[in-house]
């Protein structure tokens, strides 16, 4: 069995959601396995991600860079390279930071990639046996893996959930030493955060929120006429603010905000992880949609499979009344 | 400044339900509407932008069945100036690492400053790319949503992070960069833009003309391999609400009143 290897995404001294999702799709691939977690960064707030990372994980490797004070992932593969045998197995999110990393780093390391998987059925020897979805999760895969010369797999967000698990009381080894040179032709500049709108759709209880299903721009006042008639709030996934039909922070997702209402409709949204991501505090989701098979009715709490362009207006209607 | 930006030609998931075959050996594809990959065009936009600003050339390039040439068109009717197909029977069920392997050969054939791909597919798994950038040691990045050319040597660019922030790096030329949906406004084509370019020639090139050994592509050479289609046990999913469009709305609005949902 190759060495397995978690990295550890962090923020301000605390680890991510995901450092405890490695750990427990980690134990899906090998359950005696002894996991490894890399935390890479600078000072107290590496400190502090080191002393999370050791309540997962029972071996912490240290890594203080003064340059990757923010996690330049071109930087970061170079390390990585540095630092890991050429087999191992290595673990991270699909996540902004892990789409830019993990594939060079299958390249520079010679092993395989899969990415976005959202299930780990174990292994047959060497080969892994995994789970990942097509088409906005409108179909499944069974996938294999060769990892005989090692692999780097990444692991979408939210779908390892951790139990309550003892604290792991993991100890950390400072391998700065080892890091290598790790100057890279991409230089880190700064984070421009989100720009505020109008409205904060994060404060809201009701949100209604529209999808490609709109169709068009001229739709989305119908949406706006049947939120004023519910006193919500209209929100939107990814596709309507790539087409400029509404601002930027009114979307609800990974790359936008997340929200916590008491109720969310989702009109003509097909549910993507990425929209799904963004919506948290489990509201009573309806959800409506003429496709039948859009992964949202598997996580909705009661569906419409209709056309919103009809629905929203017989809605707006009855509650005028 | 000469840029390549590649592209893929995919199910469109906007226009089909995805079916699975009974075998799961495939999804049902008889009938499916077929475009480029939307973040493709995105990637092929931003390169027509910056050729119309910078000056150069804009080759689009594929990986594919004699299918693929009509998103190569698509996009020549955009605006790109040329097209290249890469195609053989060799390639068949060639693994994302495989597909960067035949890209890269490719691109040692031509002299480019810049690379684009679109940040991911809806049949992929967002790898090329990246991919292919390690291969050829180029910079990388990805998911980007911005790009400022400062010089014939280096660019800014705006890279998409959660919480809808954006990182900005300064990333040296030549470079690869995988790019998201929303940089630009990708302009519509209609069938005259495509008829003016339909007696273009469009090169194919196979792995004689790239230099490719057919064992290092292909099936056998994919470390990752798709087994089969399935559909999952589900939980139960949402309650579906049955009967006319009438009866639908007064359920959910009992509901919904039930639920605090409406003031």
């Amino acid at each position: 069995m190759t060495q397995l290897f978690a990295y550890i995404a962090h923020r301000n001294g605390v680890v991510e959601d995901t450092a405890a999702e490695l750990a427990v799709a980690a134990r899906t691939i090998d359950a005696s396995a002894e996991i490894t977690a890399v935390v890479v960064g600078t000072g107290s707030d590496l400190d502090g991600a080191c002393q999370g990372a050791a309540k997962l994980y029972k071996e912490v490797w240290k890594f203080d860079v003064p340059d990757l004070a923010y996690p330049n992932a071109e930087m970061i593969r170079t390390l990585l390279v540095n630092v890991l045998p050429a087999d191992a197995m290595v673990l991270m999110a699909h996540d902004t930071f892990g789409m830019d990393l993990g594939p060079g780093l299958s390249i520079k390391l010679d092993s395989a990639y899969v990415a976005d998987v959202v299930g780990i059925d174990g292994m047959d020897g060497a080969t892994m046996k995994l789970v990942r979805q097509e088409f906005a999760g409108m179909a499944h895969t069974h996938m294999t893996c060769d990892t005989s010369a090692g692999a780097v797999i990444s692991l979408r967000p939210g779908t390892f959930q951790p139990g309550e698990d003892a604290d792991a009381g993991g100890a950390v080894t400072d391998k700065s030493g080892e890091a290598g040179d790790v100057g890279v032709k991409r230089r880190f500049l700064e984070v421009v955060e989100a720009e505020a709108g109008d409205v904060d759709i994060t404060k809201a209880d009701v949100l209604v929120s529209v999808g490609r299903g709109i169709e068009d721009q001229d739709n989305i006042e119908i949406a706006e006429e049947l939120a004023e008639a519910m006193g919500a709030v209209v929100s939107c996934s990814r596709p309507i603010v790539d087409a400029k039909w509404l601002e930027k922070s009114r979307q609800v997702g990974t790359s936008g905000k997340t929200v916590k209402p008491k109720v969310y409709l989702a009109l003509g949204i097909s549910g993507s992880f990425q929209h799904l991501g963004g919506i948290k505090g489990s509201p009573f989701m309806v959800a409506v949609n003429k496709n039948p098979k859009a992964p949202i009715f598997q996580v909705a709490d009661v569906g419409i499979e209709a056309d919103i362009l009809e629905f929203m207006p017989e809605l707006t209607e009855k509650l005028k009344g | 400044m000469d840029i390549l930006v590649c592209v893929k030609r995919v199910p469109d998931t906007a226009e089909n339900e995805i079916e699975i075959k009974g075998d799961g050996t495939d999804i049902e594809r008889d009938d499916l509407v077929y475009s480029v990959n939307e973040w493709d065009n995105y990637a092929t936009e931003e390169a027509i932008q910056i050729r119309d600003d910078k000056g150069g050339t804009v080759t689009v390039v594929t990986v594919g069945d004699e299918e693929a040439e009509e998103v190569l068109r698509r996009q020549m009717a955009m605006g790109a100036d040329n097209g290249i197909l890469l195609s053989d029977d060799a390639f068949e069920d060639t693994d994302g690492r495989g597909i960067a392997s035949i890209l890269k050969a490719e691109v040692e054939k031509g002299k480019y400053d810049l690379i684009l791909t679109g940040a991911q597919a809806d049949d992929g798994a967002a790898q090329v790319g990246g991919m292919l950038a390690a291969m050829l040691d180029l910079p990388y990045a990805a998911l980007v949503n911005k790009i400022e050319v400062i010089d014939d040597k280096k660019i800014k660019v705006g890279r998409e992070i959660e919480g809808g922030n954006q990182e900005l790096n300064e990333i040296e030329l030549p470079c690869v960069l995988s790019i998201q949906t929303g940089i630009n406004e990708p302009r519509y084509v209609g069938i005259r833009g495509i008829r003016k370019v339909a007696s273009v020639e469009i090169p194919t090139h196979g792995t004689g003309d790239l230099g490719l050994d057919a064992g290092s592509v292909g099936a056998s050479a994919a470390k990752v391999k798709r087994v089969d289609y399935f559909t999952p046990e589900m939980g139960a999913g949402a309650e579906m609400l049955e009967g006319s469009m009438d009866e639908m709305v007064e359920k959910l609005i009992d509901m919904l009143k039930a639920k605090g949902g409406l003031k």
